[in-house]
């Protein structure tokens, strides 16, 4: 299988503190691949880096060979790597609809002078927006909830707006910041349905998650992190029995 | 009375073809009305408040759907002011044809826009109004200090004797006649203004219901999340601040014809203040509420100047000079509406659905409380 992603020796330091250190990591084309750690990990640090929040102290990272260290997010993401935020970041003030459709911004064109006229070009663009932001819509579940304000969805509502968002952007790699976080058992299962259903559309997923069955169970690899070094790395049965990830975990009693 | 009017605008809410063509005609009956009844310099008056209405509709761009707070908006005013006196005047000897000059000084305010625009890309909120407000007042004190060692703006004498439009041969400086009546300049710039700012109202409907109006919207709500949508947020902000500056450069030129003479003074903080807070009563990022409130604030100061001749009539002489008392009035009507209609009077859904969902928290607390007793 070939290389999507490719992680290699990423180090970030904030001062003194070292938040990642030399880790490398590659996700291949099509896997559902997990990001496992403690809290304080680096786990989301390194989600950052990848995404362009912020720049690698060291280390290089690269999207189907084209480096993307050291470009700014805006860019990463019209080369095909799309995220969704830990703490919710959509917005609030939009509707749903209103908030896929702008996802679909780095694949439309429409400028000034466009917006101004308002052409054929302009306005069949626009249609085809609309069309497939309510397809994605309907996509992740939330038929009918195109013309609710984003901040009046329920929390997995606004969880699956987010990712909704993120695939209008037309993303080859799409990185999911603990995405069912906070969710009742039910949720999750229709989240991780969703998760399997991408997976089969094509869209090679990166998941950062505390919910170690979901992960297991859903994964074809996992990494895990711990104090910004990457621990172990492999198919989800070997890392669950590895020794250091058990200690890491629930401490070196537990051994 | 109030049901009549009501009823009234039902009707015509009915029928937008027929309210389409009644505001029409009031449109354009009006400085004709105006003049036979309360004067000249009403129509004056008029004049000058279509032209704060392209300013606030330019600023708006920039605040009210970039959410962008640019204090120092009316630089861009002077600029296109300048411009056209630049090339319209005895001050160079030159005198191009308006139809030229104009777009041309819309243009050269919208490179400002950038220009100054970019330093402030990484400011946000307060920092981004303190310095576009020192940006608006660098402006105004090159003007007043560029007559020497070159005299370029005349400095604190201003600009005198700048050329009237002059359209395909009809000179905005004196009298016309139209079908027996005789139409004064103020009426011919009433309609030129009219024709120019139904066109940047129009450009502003469209640019806000466009990919761009979204893009805007999703930078004011969250630049990071923005960013992750692929927004290029230097990009779109400087969009932001050329579109308003254009807009700005715009009414600019058309002020320095219509006055034919300008000088720094006309361009200071205050101004820009004013054009601030036209977009705060009406109800910020909404076009109509953005041009009530532009309406509102030229209008109403004018209307105050009259309780100097009521005081004197009433009570034999003037105890509060009208324009302190205009300050304090306009002072009173700010603290008023920020109690009562935060979101403005004409709030757009956006600024509405914001402070309704402070209200909204507040009913459920109310609402949990209420269930908690019973």
């Amino acid at each position: 299988m070939t290389e999507l992603l490719s992680v290699d020796a990423v180090s970030k330091r904030f001062g003194g503190l070292a938040a990642l250190d030399a880790v490398s990591l590659c996700v291949r084309v099509g896997e559902i691949y997990g990001l496992i750690g403690p809290n304080g990990a680096g786990k989301t640090t390194l989600f950052n880096c990848m995404t362009g929040l912020y720049s690698v102290s060291a280390g290089a990272i690269r999207l189907d060979g084209t480096a993307v260290h050291d470009r700014k997010p805006h860019e990463i993401v019209r080369l095909g790597f799309a995220r969704t935020f830990q703490n919710i970041r959509l917005f609030a003030n939009l509707t749903a609809l209103e908030n896929v459709m702008v996802g679909r911004h780095p694949r439309t064109h429409a400028g000034v002078i466009g917006a101004v006229l308002r052409g054929a070009g302009t306005r069949a663009e626009e249609t085809a927006i609309r069309a497939r932001s309510a397809e994605l819509l309907e996509y992740v579940g939330l038929k009918g909830k195109g013309r609710t304000l984003a901040s009046h969805l329920s929390y997995g509502d606004q969880r699956r707006l987010e990712i909704a968002r993120a695939l209008a952007t037309e993303p080859r790699l799409l990185a999911l910041d603990e995405p069912v976080a906070g969710m009742n058992p039910t949720e999750r299962q229709t989240m991780s349905d969703l998760f399997l259903r991408l997976c089969e559309g094509g869209l090679t997923l990166l998941l950062i998650e505390h919910d170690v069955k979901l992960v297991m169970g859903l994964t074809d690899r996992v990494a895990v992190l711990d104090y910004g070094r990457k621990i172990a790395e492999g198919r989800p049965d070997d890392v669950r029995r590895d020794p250091v990830v058990i200690e890491a975990y629930l401490g070196a009693a537990a051994k | 009375m109030r049901t009549a009017l009501e009823l009234a605008l039902a009707r015509l809410r009915a029928r937008p073809r027929l309210a389409f063509a009644l505001l029409a005609i009031l449109l354009a009956l009006l400085p004709l009305l105006t003049g036979a009844t309360l004067g000249r310099a009403w129509v004056r008056v008029l004049d000058l408040s279509l032209l704060y209405v392209m300013l606030a509709t330019g600023l708006n761009i920039v605040v009210g759907y970039a959410g962008l707070l640019d204090l120092g908006y009316i630089a861009f005013y002077a600029l296109g002011a300048y411009f056209y006196a630049w090339l319209a005047s005895p001050h160079f000897g030159l005198h191009l044809p308006f139809w030229a000059i104009l777009p041309m000084g819309a243009a050269f305010a919208g490179l400002f826009g950038v220009v100054l625009g970019a330093p402030t890309l990484r400011l946000r909120g307060d920092y981004l109004a303190i310095v576009t407000l020192g940006f608006g007042e660098i402006i105004r004190i090159f003007l007043n200090n560029l007559n020497a060692p070159v005299n370029i703006t005349n400095g604190p004498q201003g600009i005198n004797m700048i050329d009237p439009v002059r359209l395909d041969g009809l000179s905005f400086g004196s009298p016309v006649q139209v079908l027996g009546l005789s139409l004064a300049p103020v009426h011919l710039y009433y309609y030129l203004f009219l024709v120019l700012t139904l066109l940047l109202i129009f450009i502003a409907y469209r640019l806000q219901d466009s990919r761009l109006g979204r893009a805007w919207a999703a930078l004011r709500e969250d630049e990071i999340a923005a960013a992750a949508m692929g927004i290029n947020a230097r990009n779109v902000k400087l969009l932001a601040f050329a579109m308003g500056a254009t807009f700005g450069g715009l009414a600019g030129g058309l002020f320095a014809a219509f006055q034919g003479f300008i000088s720094p003074d006309s361009f200071n903080l205050w101004e820009s203040i004013l054009v601030v807070c036209m977009i705060v009563l009406g109800g910020m990022g909404n076009i109509p509420g953005v041009i009530l409130g532009a309406l509102l604030l030229t209008l109403i100061p004018e209307a105050l100047r009259y309780l100097g001749d009521v005081q004197r009539a009433l009570l034999g002489h003037v105890f509060v000079d009208p324009s302190d008392l205009r300050m304090l009035l306009f002072g009173l009507a700010l603290v008023g509406m920020m109690l009562y209609r935060p979101a403005g009077l004409l709030p757009s859904r956006v600024r509405r659905r914001e402070f309704a969902a402070v209200d909204g928290v507040a009913e459920q607390e109310q609402a949990d409380l209420y269930d908690s007793r019973a």
